[in-house]
């Protein structure tokens, strides 16, 4: 056949006779050949992008890196700038606090919401869903944290601390140590509310690429649809979950200005979800306008960005390998 | 013979097309029934509503009667599972569960909780592994992954999995359009030698593999059934002109 | 056959429940996130709020409004959704029409991908670097580049995701007429996918908007409506932020009903957009 030697060729496309073109072929190769290493470098923008931010994070922060030692600086406690003293671990377990919350109680309604829409629910409820999703996801973090001091904080302070702290409070981690609601719990709600869109989006597009043959065969020996979804369908596409999951997790751990607004921004360790933290994000947000005032406050604040950096580049790399490696089967 | 199942008029629509019409037949017991017809013509959609997976495709409305038994499988207090249970199907491709070889086997037992001990499991999954002709070729491998044998292998643990839920019925929608020449021969095989035991359906779209299995034959053209009755009959002495035009292969 | 009250339907009954109950807690919250908006927001939405800029004492509840900030977040917005676009147009087709699946069209995706990840506190560390580095102050320029990194990922792949569903029989039916590759990309690839460029140029602007965190340290904040590229502008995520941390309640009233603008242009993008991608598809080839 001719048709594949064109195909990778197509430089050689010759004109149908009585056709002919306005430019020439060899005018025509050479435009293509041009646009080929145009387009070629066009792309390597977005390469480049991720190596210059990655560099440029590690150069300005390498001040920091010099004159206090690693260990100094991720199990220091103390944060203060004037004296010199960067103790990172308080915003480290901040953000750790309020990003795992966050996860938690996102994974369930996620999990049971995409598979409500792949396997039960009418094509008529799905089509509205999505927009709905799509609007979820759209909605600027800065107005999450507006619903967040409007709605889940004075919850958290008014009802859900008080209830809790009288039923579970001798358990630490449900101890009620600070009258507000701006807390871990306040800050992990809304890092939920905000990744659950996105996290759906995934799970949907994955339980798509499930082949219709397989959800039958375990139907045809007499499943029911929920023995079907637990015992076939998600031991199958378990590896995507876990990748929606990791890329849900860094969204949140880079979120900034809605927990930022809803967390409290107190640089300790939290030991109970109803206390206040301060997370990386947020000490750089927060921080930046007096950054350039003190020495190497420029510096350590920079490393709070590289740190988030890795850990958000690490995450993203190893589940988007997965996912495409899931995803880019469909349809073939 | 009582019939095992009788369908009255059935009448299958999806969206505004009117896909099954009219149909009503009876399906004898310990025999062989092959479905047969030109491609589009409805029997795999017939073959569907027999184990109610025709309710998966969304938009589809189905009218009339099946009955099993006496006892209509679409009324409103019938388990559909039970239904499946009952009724087992050979899909077209064969697609094993993301599980072991023995695995596969056992889950519908499991599901529906048949055996009280794993040492019952284990002697089933054997028994129905030999059933269908599966057993030596996998016996070192039990714990392997499913998708790590053959085409061939897979379709006759599907039949396999799916005898494991002692089924009275065997639904086989073209069970061997996707396997080879031998493979094809040994699903075969096994269906004449299971057909004492189970009442057997089969959507076929060779003329040939028809003539080998079929005890009864229906014929199905747009929709509608053209012709059905005994194999020698329809085969031999075909009654309806469309069912001559089809077996002398002008359509 | 009957039904029988069963350990397994129970398990299902109550999955099906948790499944819808969860189903509704996601469209209640959106519900609640709205309403909780309009209710605050509504009441201090006036005409003024949207055509003046902040007059003195504005920050203690006197007059004026948030025109500096509408206006800055479009102007920063726009320009950094346009700029994204001269470069994510060609990386999209490119991708399409001469990399395709191949290796590094993967490579090229995920890295895409992964910068679409980066969280745009360090977009905007990123941009107050480089702008430290050139001498530049916190300004419209700075703030639109920032915006640019944030939106190029974000256009790109929503673009290529477009193409991708795009028949390629298309593509070839055209190669095999003869045609280069670049014929193909500016002759069939583009104006099939008009639609794909507006939803995702939508989209990305929606996102860029709404964001704060990135902004904070590349544009600053002014009271004025910007006349150079050099000066610092005002946005509306900001605005809202700021006007929410004064302890005036006059000005938090502000602030919510700056959240209220804030979210409806957003959602007029993100619905159409979505408008968008599914009328203009039924007219090109699928």
């Amino acid at each position: 056949m001719a048709a594949p030697a064109l195909f990778s060729k197509p430089e050689q496309g010759r004109p149908q006779d009585g056709r002919p073109y306005k430019l020439s072929i060899s005018l025509r190769n050479r435009l293509n050949n041009i646009a080929a290493r145009v387009f070629w470098l066009i792309t390597l923008i977005p390469v480049g992008l991720v190596i210059a931010i990655t560099v440029a994070l590690a150069v300005r922060s390498a001040p920091i890196l010099q004159s206090h030692s690693l260990v100094e600086l991720f199990t220091g406690t103390v944060w203060k700038p004037f004296g010199g003293q960067f103790g990172f671990l308080p915003f480290i377990a901040g953000t750790f606090w309020v990003t795992t919350i966050g996860v938690i109680l996102a994974v369930p309604p996620c999990l049971l919401t995409a598979f409500y829409l792949s396997e039960y629910a009418r094509p008529i409820t799905r089509n509205i869903m999505k927009p709905l999703l799509d609007v979820l996801a759209a909605i600027p973090s800065v107005v999450y944290g507006v619903w967040g001091m409007l709605v889940i904080v004075p919850f958290v302070q008014k009802t859900f601390m008080p209830w809790m702290s009288s039923h579970f409070g001798f358990i630490p981690l449900f101890a009620s140590n600070q009258p507000t609601g701006f807390s871990v719990i306040s800050g992990g709600v809304i890092l939920a509310v905000m990744i659950i869109p996105f996290i759906i989006a995934i799970i949907y597009e994955i339980l798509k690429t499930v082949p219709q043959d397989l959800r039958e065969a375990s139907l045809g020996l007499g499943a029911t649809r929920w023995e079907t979804i637990t015992l076939v369908i998600f031991p199958k596409i378990l590896p995507g979950i876990i990748a929606a999951i990791v890329l849900g997790a860094s969204r949140a751990l880079g979120e900034t200005m809605a927990v930022l607004m809803v967390v409290g921004n107190v640089p300790q360790i939290p030991t109970s979800i109803f206390d206040a933290a301060y997370p990386l994000p947020a000490l750089i947000a927060n921080n930046y306008g007096e950054m350039m005032s003190i020495p190497l406050f420029d510096a350590a604040l920079l490393l709070a960005a590289f740190i988030l950096l890795l850990i958000i580049l690490t995450f993203n790399v190893i589940a988007t390998l997965v996912l495409q490696r899931i995803l880019g089967r469909r349809g073939k | 013979m009582q019939p095992h199942i009788q369908v009255k008029n059935l009448n299958v629509h999806y969206g505004r097309t009117h896909v099954l019409k009219d149909i009503n037949l009876e399906i004898l017991p310990q025999q062989i029934t092959v479905i047969m017809g030109p491609s589009g013509c409805g029997k795999t959609t017939l073959l569907k509503t027999l184990n109610r997976f025709i309710e998966l495709v969304d938009g589809t409305r189905v009218t009339g009667q099946i009955l099993l038994d006496g006892q209509d499988i679409y009324s409103n207090d019938v388990d559909v599972t039970e239904v499946r249970k009952r009724i087992g199907l050979l899909a077209q491709r064969p697609q094993p569960l993301p599980m072991s070889i023995a695995a596969n086997v056992a889950y519908g037992m499991q599901i529906h909780r048949m055996k009280s001990n794993r040492q019952e499991v284990r002697k089933s999954v054997q028994h129905y592994l030999e059933v269908a002709g599966l057993w030596e070729e996998v016996s070192h491998r039990l714990n392997d992954p499913a998708t790590s044998l053959s085409t061939g292998q897979q379709q006759r643990l599907c039949l396999a999995r799916g005898l494991a839920i002692e089924p009275e019925i065997i639904l086989g929608d073209e069970p061997t359009s996707a396997l080879d020449p031998i493979s094809s021969q040994h699903i075969e095989k096994r269906l004449l030698t299971l057909k004492d035991t189970y009442t057997t359906i089969i959507v076929t779209h060779t003329l040939r593999q028809a003539k080998r299995l079929a005890d009864q034959v229906i014929f199905m053209y747009l929709g509608e059934v053209i012709e059905a009755g005994p194999a020698d009959a329809v085969f031999n002495h075909p009654k309806v002109e469309r069912t001559q035009q089809y077996l002398a292969g002008l359509f | 056959m009957k039904k029988k009250i069963h350990r397994r339907y129970l398990a299902e009954f109550v999955a099906r429940v948790l499944m819808i109950g969860s189903f509704a807690l996601v469209a209640l919250i959106l519900g609640l996130i709205l309403w909780t908006l309009i209710q605050k927001g509504l009441p201090s939405l006036t005409w003024e709020m949207v055509s003046q800029t902040p007059k003195g004492g504005f920050y203690l509840g006197k007059e004026g409004g948030i025109l500096n900030a509408i206006l800055g977040s479009l102007y920063m917005a726009g320009g950094g959704t346009l700029i994204a676009l001269i470069f994510s147009l060609p990386i999209a087709i490119y991708l399409n029409t001469y990399l395709g699946s191949s290796r590094w069209g993967n490579y090229v995706r995920l890295v895409l991908d992964i910068l679409w990840g980066i969280p745009s506190i360090v977009y905007g560390a990123f941009g107050f670097i480089i702008m430290l580095s050139m001498g530049m102050r916190a300004s419209l320029l700075g703030g639109t580049i920032t915006l640019t990194l944030l939106a190029l990922p974000i256009m790109t792949r929503a673009m290529d995701e477009v193409i991708r569903r795009m028949p390629t029989d298309l593509s070839e039916a055209a190669l095999a007429l003869g045609s280069t590759r670049l014929e193909i990309a500016l002759r069939v690839t583009l104006p099939q996918m008009l639609p794909g460029i507006l939803t995702a140029v939508l989209l990305a602007f929606g996102r860029v908007i709404g964001d704060a965190a990135s902004v904070l340290f590349t544009a600053g904040y002014t009271d004025n409506i910007p006349t150079t590229l050099f000066r610092p502008v005002a946005s509306l995520p900001l605005a809202v932020f700021f006007q929410l941390g004064t302890p005036f309640p006059e000005v938090q009233q502000r602030a919510y009903a700056s959240a209220l603008i804030l979210t409806i242009l957003v959602l007029i993008l993100s619905i159409g957009s979505r408008l968008i991608s599914s009328r203009l598809n039924k007219y090109t080839i699928k």
